[in-house]
Formats: structure tokens, C-alpha cells, sequence
């Protein structure tokens, strides 16, 4: 009973953490301290067997499958909490806490007495007491089981199959198409410029500068654009200043200040330290 | 032998907290990880009670329960990303096409 009045309340904080979070992935993570704290309760259940499948089917199978479906999606896809039926939300919670109130309540005006306990039953060990009661009495929902299973990875290609419509386009084709933008909308035939990397920053979210300092927007990949973690190009020139202030060396404050010879002479030995 | 009544409250804590989230997330792959919530909490109600009566019938409901669990969340996710590749949304107030 230790290990229950240690793990209820983190599976019920965990639980109310589902509801709450806004990003799906601490949602899944979430879930998965609930599923591997009800392994430990089956456990103390006496249900060894079912303690080793929750661990590997649900936490490693089913929530693996989540996070994949999470990644595939997009993990930024957090929850929209605009309400599509008005006042949906307070009934939901309304009901809930009527749900379960009404479920601790009557389970409180009941006694179950003592637990009977499964010493007997698990007398020859828990798996051989359940495959004698799973191949005896349970097999043919054992049996309707495999079907099901069939049923499911058959049912899950298909939903996921794409069906090719046009021809895949291979690197003739798709070299003809960019000579054919280029003639007629004058699209730039050459590769996408590369990223600000080293002229400014060392990291490829630093856009490229052209000629009139104003940043290429498809010198960064698109991703990163649409995440909103491309370091724009005049915070970065401010960045700058502020590192020439501090080496005491500023020729783009004043055009007519000259430098004086001694910081000049500092400057490169303070950048090849770093 | 203890009593398990604690284990089938915290079933329907449980099971409570699954049910208002499929009711208030609105983004289909929480609303499936509440049906999870549900479904694990039923599997804690079915092992308790397992216990309390001395008979291994309850396992293995609960060993079926997690069978069928895993084939529903195969097909489910499945559903769930052919509507994310033609609505580019996993959110269960877009795919409303049968309204209009």
C-alpha cells in the first residue's frame, strides 16, 4: 500500500496535466509517468504479467506510436481554446466533476471487506494460471483476437498508402522546368543562396546579407521561418556595434573618426582568443 | 489481505480526468491520449477487482482490453494523419465537412 499512496497522487497531478498543457508532446510525456506508475501498481496487484505488458505495449509500443504521430504532424501543433459550441468547456468540466464525484462517493458508500487475494490462483505462477485460463476457456477471443490484430495493421496501410497520381519527377524533368521558369518568368536559375553562416553568426538562422544590407529571406530554410527562429539581420548589426564599443573601435559611428592605431592593433588579437 | 477500494477510487479519479479531456482538447491526438487515460483506468478497475475476488478473469479482460487498446490506436492514428495530410490540421473542430 506504500507504493499506492506514493504513486496516486503523482498519477492524479499527472493526469490533471493532460488537461492542461498546451503542447501534445508534455501531454504524451504525461501520459507516459501515469502508464509506468500503474505498471507498478499492477505489481502490487499481483499481476506480474500484466505489469511487463503495460510496460512494453503501452508505454513502449502505443506512446512510442504517439510521439511518432506527434513528430509526423508537426510538435508545435498546440491546442486551439477557441470554443466551436459556446459554453461547451464549463459543461464538460461541469460534467466531469459531477462524473466524479458521483463515481468516489458511491464507491465510498460500498465495502468490498477483505481482498480474497490471488495466492491460489497464482499458485503455479501468475503466466501459467492466466495461459491456462487465456488457451482453456479464453481461447477463441484469443483466436478473434488475431483477426482483430490483422485487421488493424491491414486497416492502418491502407489509411496511411498514398496513391502516386502523377509520375515522380526525376532530375531531367526537373531541370527542364527551372530553364522553363527562368524563360518565362525570370526566376533565378542558380541553387538558393547559402545562409549568413560565419559572416555574422555561426549558425545557419542567420539570413545572408545582400548588397544593400537588407537580409535574403530564402538564403534560411523554410522551417526555420516558419518557427520564427530566424535572428533578424539589424538586431545582429546591433550586436556588432555594441562588440566594437566594448573593444573601444567604432568606424561605422563616425565615418571622419579615424581609429587610433593601439585599439586597431587590439582588435584582431581580441577576436583570435575567441 | 488489504482492501482495494483506494485502487478503484483512483480507477475513477482516473477515468473522470480521461472523460473531460476527450471533452474539452480540441486536438485529436490529446482527445486519443484521454481515450488511453480511460481505457488504463478501466485496466486498474478490472485488476483490482481481480484481486478481490481471487480469480484470474479480471487479468485477463485487462490483458484483452490492452490487445484491443493497441490495434485502436493504430487505426486511430492512422485516421488522424490522413486527415492531417489533407486538412493540414490535427485539430477536431476542422474536420467539420459533413456540417455544410
Amino acid at each position: 500500500m506504500v507504493a499506492f499512496w506514493i504513486l496516486a497522487p503523482i498519477m492524479v497531478i499527472a493526469a490533471l496535466g493532460i488537461l492542461f498543457v498546451r503542447k501534445a508532446v508534455h501531454a504524451a510525456l504525461l501520459l507516459a509517468v501515469v502508464m509506468m506508475s500503474l505498471a507498478v501498481l499492477y505489481l502490487a496487484l499481483e499481476a506480474p504479467f500484466l505489469f511487463a505488458v503495460q510496460i512494453i505495449v503501452y508505454t513502449g509500443a502505443i506512446l512510442m506510436l504517439f510521439l511518432f504521430v506527434l513528430m509526423l504532424v508537426g510538435v508545435d501543433a498546440s491546442d486551439s481554446v477557441v470554443e466551436t459550441i459556446r459554453g461547451q468547456r464549463a459543461f464538460a468540466i461541469a460534467g466531469g466533476v459531477g462524473l466524479g464525484v458521483l463515481l468516489v462517493t458511491g464507491l465510498g458508500q460500498i465495502t468490498l471487506g477483505t481482498a480474497v487475494g490471488l495466492d491460489d490462483a497464482n499458485a503455479p505462477g501468475n503466466i501459467q494460471a492466466l495461459a491456462n485460463i487465456l488457451f482453456s476457456r479464453y481461447v477463441f477471443a484469443f483466436e478473434t483476437t488475431s483477426a482483430l490484430l490483422i485487421t488493424a495493421a491491414v486497416g492502418a496501410m491502407v489509411l496511411a498508402h498514398r496513391e502516386r497520381l502523377t509520375p515522380k519527377a526525376g532530375q531531367p524533368e526537373r531541370a527542364a522546368q527551372r530553364m522553363q521558369d527562368y524563360a518565362e518568368k525570370g526566376a533565378h536559375l542558380g541553387p538558393l543562396p547559402p545562409p549568413g553562416v560565419y559572416a555574422r553568426h555561426n549558425a545557419v538562422d542567420t539570413p545572408a546579407l545582400l548588397p544593400d544590407g537588407t537580409a535574403a529571406e530564402s538564403s534560411v530554410s523554410r522551417v526555420l521561418a516558419a518557427r520564427g527562429t530566424v535572428r533578424s539581420a539589424p538586431a545582429l548589426a546591433d550586436d556588432i556595434e555594441e562588440i566594437e564599443h566594448q573593444i573601444g573601435w567604432a568606424p561605422h559611428a563616425g565615418r571622419d573618426a579615424a581609429p587610433p592605431a593601439s585599439t586597431t592593433e587590439e582588435a584582431p588579437a581580441t577576436g583570435g582568443e575567441h | 489481505m488489504d482492501d482495494v477500494t483506494p485502487y478503484v477510487v483512483l480507477s475513477g479519479i482516473l477515468f473522470t480526468i480521461g472523460c473531460v479531456g476527450v471533452l474539452t482538447r480540441r486536438n485529436a491526438i490529446v482527445v486519443f491520449m484521454s481515450v488511453e487515460l480511460m481505457l488504463n483506468a478501466s485496466n486498474l478497475a478490472l485488476v483490482a477487482f481481480a484481486k478481490q475476488h481471487g480469480n484470474l478473469d479480471g487479468q485477463i479482460a485487462a490483458f484483452f482490453v490492452m490487445v484491443v487498446a493497441a490495434a485502436e490506436v493504430v487505426v486511430g492514428l492512422a485516421i488522424i494523419m490522413t486527415i492531417f495530410r489533407t486538412r493540414r490540421s490535427a485539430s477536431v473542430d476542422d474536420a467539420s465537412l459533413l456540417k455544410y
